[in-house]
């Protein structure tokens, strides 16, 4: 057993030395509010302790002037808290435009990611320092959570939708990856390890592995072959509508309703298709749930993302 | 009666004899009884489970147990603390005896439905009990889909039927302490004199009757989709798993005030009593009791910062949660300054009091931390929110409980407690609960999750650390059991008002006669009125009608 322990953890991401700041800060009021109330107390009880039998307290029944400071210090203090949290809390769950977007999938009791490259791998994740990363996690069964405690983030993986994070990784090194969502038997065993290596390492590694080919070309295969073609061509035809340049779209849909045509959406059009009709066609098409994996799913997302806009192919109606 | 002593006073221990007469009672004193005879047998059920985790977590391996078995013990502990000590401890025990006690009536209003309310509890508990018997249950008290409802092989059914059950006793016991603090108070007795014990358990009874029903429907669709596959929680059904959140965390964040409300109203009698004073802003302190129920129900999203709610609905919940901190932050202020220029008494409740003002200010302030967003996200999860709710629950409503037990214990039995021996235990509980939870929050941040039976041997001196603590907390729990047993027997007589306090349950003989008051009272004074009691004599209240 090694005696010595560390107090707070290592700063490894841009967020890590921000968030800390914030919690130093509130460790500070806490401990002089705390050592305030108790040695109040402390001096309260021993210079007021009680003498006599007979002692007979003067009548103090209140001061609302004290009572307005004391709810006012806290009330600011708060404040202050709050929208420096919210602050930090929004960036965090806000990834810059330019993210290496790497896919998560989560299942009882493992990680597995891919890069966009098309390199996956198993309970470990590979991520360039000074770039900023973003996740698309999913789950194939039930809630997770993935944790870096040396990045201060967290998120939960849910099955059945995408959640996103991002990070900046700030230092070389190797850093758990801990799975924060109680999962089930093996819960503590749900571990991994995030290694950050320089740009040029992380490119080395990236064609170290096998080759194949990179995500959204695997998700255009998948897309010849499961059929997807026969009713998504390059035109809106009858029976569907082109699916270039729909990332990110408004879509409106037959129920009069406009939605953002996101991951989530394109997700559960694959699996769930007639949850959301486009406006204009049939409710024809059959779920693919079970057809395709998740991880295959998440490579016709990368495929329809890839896509560029073509002349006149207008979703929108 | 007994022919050689014939001058033998009746009252409500002894009116009568044998197990019928308190399996069948509606004296709200002994249904009381019942409960903390009940409430104790989970609390050793639910501490054993305790003890053996905080065995296994002594080193970094998996050793003790199974990793199954680990998670059985957690969700056991939680479930028997939770749902059958914690939310019915302080209402159920103090708050029955107590409550009519204190407004100067014969009993609750409907000692019959009290009495039901004590027989749900017991259906529900042992339920929950046949379910850890028949192999244990491992989906964590929290019940989180789709893990409960379609992934775990366990005894998830029986052990949510003995909640939901459970659920009944709790809104039942609400809906009987609001009719009674509403039509039963003696005459004299305004909404301003009540004793701010009554206020607390009067919001905390609106708790459990708003709340309870949303958890019980909850749980209720977890057994459903378990057993019929109704699609409501699992994706792969239709459903939606965070649903599941939403509906749990609108009560169980309420519930958590459920647990320290009442415990605070207990401070607010002690305070008073021991420093013999007025307790200082009585109208901000029973009106921060309500602050705070209604607060609760609209800050549950803060379990949900990093659950993929939206961020806005993030803000939002962080921004309401912070305002809880005033009201918590003008009881803790009130009671400081309670014992300003007081006559102050360290007997062993006021030891637990003030051992509860420093532990609730650290869980409280810990609080501020979990609604900060951003650290949140950091410690979600971990073990500083596990430190953070046991600073409130344990810090928090067991030492208000424990002060409580002590401070009435020569109302319930007679009998004066050993006062050595309580103060040794409360010192050592004190000490024992730093001890175990105060590394926790180190643990915390330094990124250890909770519900782990294995974990990095980096974090192994700091679970020691606890485990540790949990030994000495364990002593201070066990020497009130023995010693308060003792007291039965061989305790000194107490006598009618042995703190000289100015409660109206002081103002009957100890044990009170089971109509509590040989003639009802009639109330002329606020409550506290320390300082023109008489300190050698018994408070006289008012004029007294005959009944």
């Amino acid at each position: 057993m090694n005696l010595g322990f560390p107090l707070f953890p290592e700063q490894a991401s841009t967020m890590a030395s921000r968030v800390d700041a914030l919690y130093f800060v509130l460790i500070g009021v806490s401990v002089f509010f705390a050592t305030l109330i108790c040695l109040a107390i402390i001096f309260f009880a021993f210079r007021y302790r009680r003498r006599s039998e007979l002692e007979r307290p003067p009548e103090i029944s209140g001061d609302l002037r004290l009572e307005i400071v004391w709810s006012a210090i806290p009330l600011g203090f708060t404040l202050i808290m709050f929208v420096w949290g919210a602050k930090l809390y929004f960036e965090t769950y806000s990834p810059p435009r330019n993210s290496l977007e790497i896919h998560v999938v989560a299942k009882q009791w493992m990680w597995k990611a891919q890069h966009p490259e098309g390199r996956s791998e198993i309970d470990e994740l590979h991520v360039p320092a000074g770039q900023a990363i973003k996740l698309l996690l999913t789950s194939q069964d039930v809630i997770h959570d993935f944790y870096v405690p040396a990045f201060r983030i967290k998120t939960d993986v849910l099955p059945g939708r995408y959640t996103t994070m991002w990070f900046e990784p700030s230092k070389v090194g190797a850093y758990r990856l801990l799975c924060a969502e109680y999962c089930g038997t093996q819960h503590s065993g749900m571990l991994g390890r995030i290694v950050v290596l320089p740009p040029a390492e992380y490119q080395a590694w990236l064609s170290s592995g096998p080759t194949g080919s990179t995500v959204a070309a695997t998700g255009a295969r998948l897309f010849q072959s499961q059929g997807c073609v026969a009713c998504h061509a390059d035109k809106d035809t009858e029976r569907g509508p082109a699916l270039a340049g729909l990332y990110g779209k408004q879509v409106r849909l037959d129920d009069g309703k406009v939605i953002t045509a996101d991951e989530n959406y394109i997700r559960e059009s694959i699996v769930n298709p007639r949850a959301n009709i486009v406006a204009g066609y049939r409710p024809i098409m059959p779920t693919f749930k079970g057809v395709v994996s998740e991880e295959g799913i998440l490579q016709i997302i990368s495929y329809l993302k890839s896509l560029g806009r073509p002349e006149g192919a207008q979703v929108e109606k | 009666m007994n022919d050689a002593v014939p001058e033998r006073r009746l009252h409500y221990l002894n009116v009568s004899y044998g197990v019928k007469s308190w399996l069948c009672t509606t004296d709200h004193k002994r249904i009381a009884w019942l409960y903390l005879l009940s409430i104790t047998f989970f609390f050793f059920i639910g501490g054993m489970a305790a003890t053996l985790l905080r065995l296994e977590l002594l080193t970094p391996q998996g050793d003790l147990v199974q990793a199954e078995t680990y998670n059985k013990l957690f969700t056991m502990h939680g479930v028997m603390m939770i749902f059958f000590f914690l939310i019915p401890s302080i209402p159920a025990v103090l708050g029955n005896f107590l409550i009519p006690m204190m407004i100067g009536a014969r009993d609750l209003a409907f000692p019959r439905l009290n009495l039901m309310s004590w027989y749900l509890y017991i259906i529900g508990g042992l339920l929950a009990i046949g379910a850890a018997v028949a192999g244990g249950v491992d989906t964590g008290w929290t019940f989180y889909t789709p893990y409960s409802s379609i992934y775990s092989n366990t005894h998830v059914t029986l052990t949510v039927c003995g909640i939901f059950i459970n659920g009944f006793s709790s809104i039942l016991t609400g809906l009987n302490f609001i009719v009674t603090i509403h039509k039963m108070r003696a005459p004299g007795m305004t909404w301003f004199r009540l004793p701010l014990f009554v206020w607390s358990h009067y919001a905390t009874s609106i708790i459990f009757i708003l709340g309870t029903p949303v958890v019980a429907i909850a749980l209720a669709l977890v057994a459903l989709e378990r057993v019929f596959r109704l699609g409501i929680f699992d994706p792969e059904l239709g459903g939606d798993p965070i649903l599941f959140q939403h509906l749990f965390w609108f009560y169980s964040h309420p519930a958590v005030y459920i647990m320290i409300l009442p415990g605070m109203g207990v401070i607010s009698e002690l305070i008073a009593c021991f420093s013999r004073k007025r307790v200082f802003g009585y109208s901000f302190v029973a009106f921060s009791s309500l602050a705070i129920a209604v607060l609760g129900f609209l800050v549950w999203g803060h379990h949900m910062f990093v659950s993929g709610q939206s961020i806005y609905a993030g803000m939002i919940f962080s921004f309401l949660s912070m305002m809880v901190a005033i009201p918590s932050a003008i009881k803790v202020f009130n009671w400081t300054a309670t014992l300003y220029r007081g006559s102050i008494a360290l007997d062993a409740p006021m030891l637990y009091a003030l051992g509860f003002i420093g532990l609730f200010t650290i869980g409280g302030l810990t609080g501020i931390f979990l609604a900060t967003l951003a650290i949140d996200v950091q410690v979600h999860d971990t073990y500083f929110v596990v430190a953070h709710f046991h600073y409130i629950m344990v810090g928090g409503a067991v030492m208000a409980y424990l002060g409580g037990i002590h401070f009435w214990w020569p109302k319930m039995t007679g009998r004066l407690y050993p006062e050595g021996w309580a103060r040794l235990a409360a010192v050592t509980i004190f000490l024992g609960f730093n001890l175990t939870f105060f590394p926790q929050f180190v643990l915390g941040y330094l990124g250890m999750p909770r519900r782990y039976h294995a974990y990095p041997p980096e974090f192994q001196v700091l679970n020691v650390m606890s485990s540790a603590g949990a030994s000495i907390l364990a002593v201070g729990y066990l020497l009130p059991l023995i010693y308060l047993v003792w007291s039965l027997r061989y305790g000194a007589v107490a006598g009618m008002n042995p703190w000289k306090a100015t409660g109206l349950e002081w103002q009957t003989p100890s044990p009170p006669p089971t109509d509590n008051f040989e003639v009802t009272p009639v109330v002329t004074r606020e409550a506290y009125d320390y300082a023109r009691a008489e300190p050698q004599s018994d408070y006289v209240p008012g004029e007294v009608e005959h009944v």
